[in-house]
C-alpha cells in the first residue's frame, strides 16, 4: 500500500503526515508513506485545497486533518474494497 | 450578554471574596467576563459558520464562479461574498489559485477571493462582535469586504496575466468538471466534524484569547482611561501607517490581537487606527504571501501586497475622518 500526503509544506500538512504515521504504526500496517511538495505534482490531483491524502492514487480526505484512529479506519477501508475487487 | 456579567460578578465577589473598587478585582471581574464571553460565543459561532461552510466547497465555489460569473462585477461581488464564509488556510492558497485560474476565473476575481477569505475571518468576526458590539463588527466585515472588491478590480484591470508563473496557464483546459454534487454525508457526520473543527480551532487560538484579553485586563485595571490618546490619537497623522507596519509581521495571533486593541480604543486610540491595525494582521499574511511566490511572480506580490497595504490605510483615515 503506498500512502502519499500532498501539501506545500505548512502546519497542516505536517500533522496530516505526523498522524499518519500514528495510524500505520498503530494498526500495524504494511505501507510506505511519501510526502509531495511540488506543486506541479499536486496539482495533478486536481486538487483545490491541501493537505491531502492518497491511499494507492485515490483521493481519501482532502483540506483537514483527520485524527490517526480516522486515519486507520480509512485505510482498513481501503483493504476491504480491494479484497473485494 | 449580561449573563458573563452576572458570571464575573459571581465569581469575583461571592468566591473569590475580592473587595469591590480595587484595580485588581476590576482586572480580574474583567478578565473573567470576557473570556467566558468569548469562548461562549467562538463555540457557538465557528460551529454555525463551519456548518454552513460545509456545503461551500472551493470546488464548489469555482464552478459558481464559472457559471454565474459573466457579469465581470458581478463575478467579483460574489467572490467577495463567498469569502467572507470559506474556509482560508494558508495552506491552500496555492492549489486554490491554480484551480481557479486553470478554470477560467479571471486573476482579478482569484485575488479578490484571495483577499476577501482570510482579511474577514471568523475568528475576528467573534471578537469584534463580542468585545466591540455588532456595530464595529459590521465596519469591519465591509470594510474588508470593499478593499477586496476594489483591489481584486485594480488587479483585474492592470492586465497582470504575464506575472503569473508560465506553468499556471499550461495546464487551463475546459474538460474541468464543473458539476460538483454535495459529498455524501451524513447529516450526523457533517454535525460531528463541524463540531471538532471547531474545538480543534478553539484549541489552537485558546491560549492567545486568554493572552490577549489577559493583557487587556492589565491594562483594564490600571492605565486610565485617555492615556495613549497623547501618542496615537487624532493629533499624530502618522499614527495608521505606523499601526499598520507594526500588523502585518503579526499574522498568526489576531485571535490575542484584538482583545488588546479593544482596550487601546479605550485607552484613547482612535477607531480607524485600530480597524487598520487589525486588518492589516488579518488580511496581509506572510506565509500564504511566501506560498504565493510558487505561483506568481515578485512583481505581482508586490502589487498585491501594495494595493492591500495602501487600501487599509486608507480605510484606516477614512474612519479616524468619519468617527473622530
Amino acid at each position: 500500500m503506498i500512502i502519499k500526503i500532498l501539501g506545500t509544506g505548512c502546519t497542516n500538512c505536517k500533522k496530516l503526515y505526523e498522524n499518519t504515521k500514528k495510524a500505520i504504526e498503530m494498526g500495524q500496517v504494511a505501507a510506505s508513506i511519501y510526502k509531495v511538495e511540488d506543486v506541479k505534482e499536486i496539482m495533478k490531483y486536481k486538487v483545490m485545497s491541501t493537505p491531502v491524502l492518497v491511499i494507492d492514487e485515490k483521493i481519501i480526505f482532502k483540506g483537514k486533518v483527520p485524527s490517526p484512529e480516522d486515519i486507520l479506519k480509512a485505510i482498513f477501508n481501503e483493504m476491504l474494497n480491494k479484497n473485494k475487487g | 450578554m449580561q449573563i458573563f456579567t452576572w458570571l464575573a460578578d459571581y465569581v469575583a465577589y461571592n468566591l473569590l471574596h475580592l473587595e469591590k473598587g480595587h484595580h485588581l478585582t476590576s482586572a480580574i471581574h474583567f478578565f473573567i467576563e470576557d473570556t467566558s464571553k468569548i469562548f461562549f460565543l467562538l463555540l457557538v459561532i465557528i460551529f454555525i459558520i463551519t456548518y454552513i461552510r460545509s456545503y461551500l466547497t472551493p470546488e464548489k465555489v469555482r464552478s459558481l464562479l464559472v457559471k454565474k460569473g459573466k457579469n465581470v462585477y458581478f463575478a467579483h461581488l460574489l467572490a467577495d461574498l463567498v469569502g467572507i464564509i470559506t474556509p482560508f488556510c494558508s495552506c491552500s492558497a496555492v492549489p486554490l489559485f491554480i484551480g481557479f485560474v486553470e478554470a477560467g476565473v479571471p486573476l482579478g476575481v482569484t485575488f479578490t477571493y484571495l483577499i476577501a477569505a482570510p482579511t474577514v475571518n471568523e475568528v475576528a468576526l467573534v471578537l469584534l462582535y463580542g468585545l466591540f458590539g455588532w456595530q464595529i463588527a459590521a465596519i469591519y466585515i465591509l470594510s474588508g469586504e470593499v478593499i477586496a472588491f476594489f483591489g481584486g478590480i485594480i488587479i483585474g484591470a492592470m492586465k497582470l496575466e504575464k506575472y503569473v508563473e508560465d506553468y499556471v496557464y499550461e495546464n487551463v483546459s475546459t474538460e474541468i468538471d464543473l458539476d460538483v454534487e454535495d459529498a455524501k454525508i451524513t447529516f450526523t457526520d457533517r454535525v460531528r466534524e463541524s463540531f471538532e473543527y471547531t474545538m480543534n480551532l478553539i484549541k489552537k487560538i485558546g491560549i492567545w484569547v486568554i493572552i490577549g484579553i489577559g493583557m487587556a485586563s492589565g491594562m483594564h485595571g490600571w492605565a486610565p482611561t485617555g492615556f495613549l490618546a497623547q501618542i496615537a490619537g487624532p493629533g499624530n497623522p502618522f499614527a495608521v501607517l505606523v499601526a499598520v507596519l507594526i500588523g502585518i509581521p503579526l499574522y498568526s495571533n489576531a485571535a490575542g490581537m484584538i482583545p488588546v486593541v479593544s482596550e487601546l480604543i479605550r485607552l484613547g486610540v482612535p477607531v480607524g487606527t485600530a480597524l487598520a491595525f487589525m486588518m492589516s494582521v488579518t488580511a496581509v499574511s506572510l506565509p500564504e504571501t511566501i506560498l504565493l511566490r510558487q505561483v506568481i511572480k515578485p512583481q505581482l506580490i508586490a502589487i498585491f501586497l501594495g494595493i492591500v497595504t495602501l487600501s487599509i490605510i486608507f480605510t484606516g483615515y477614512l474612519f479616524n475622518f468619519l468617527l473622530p
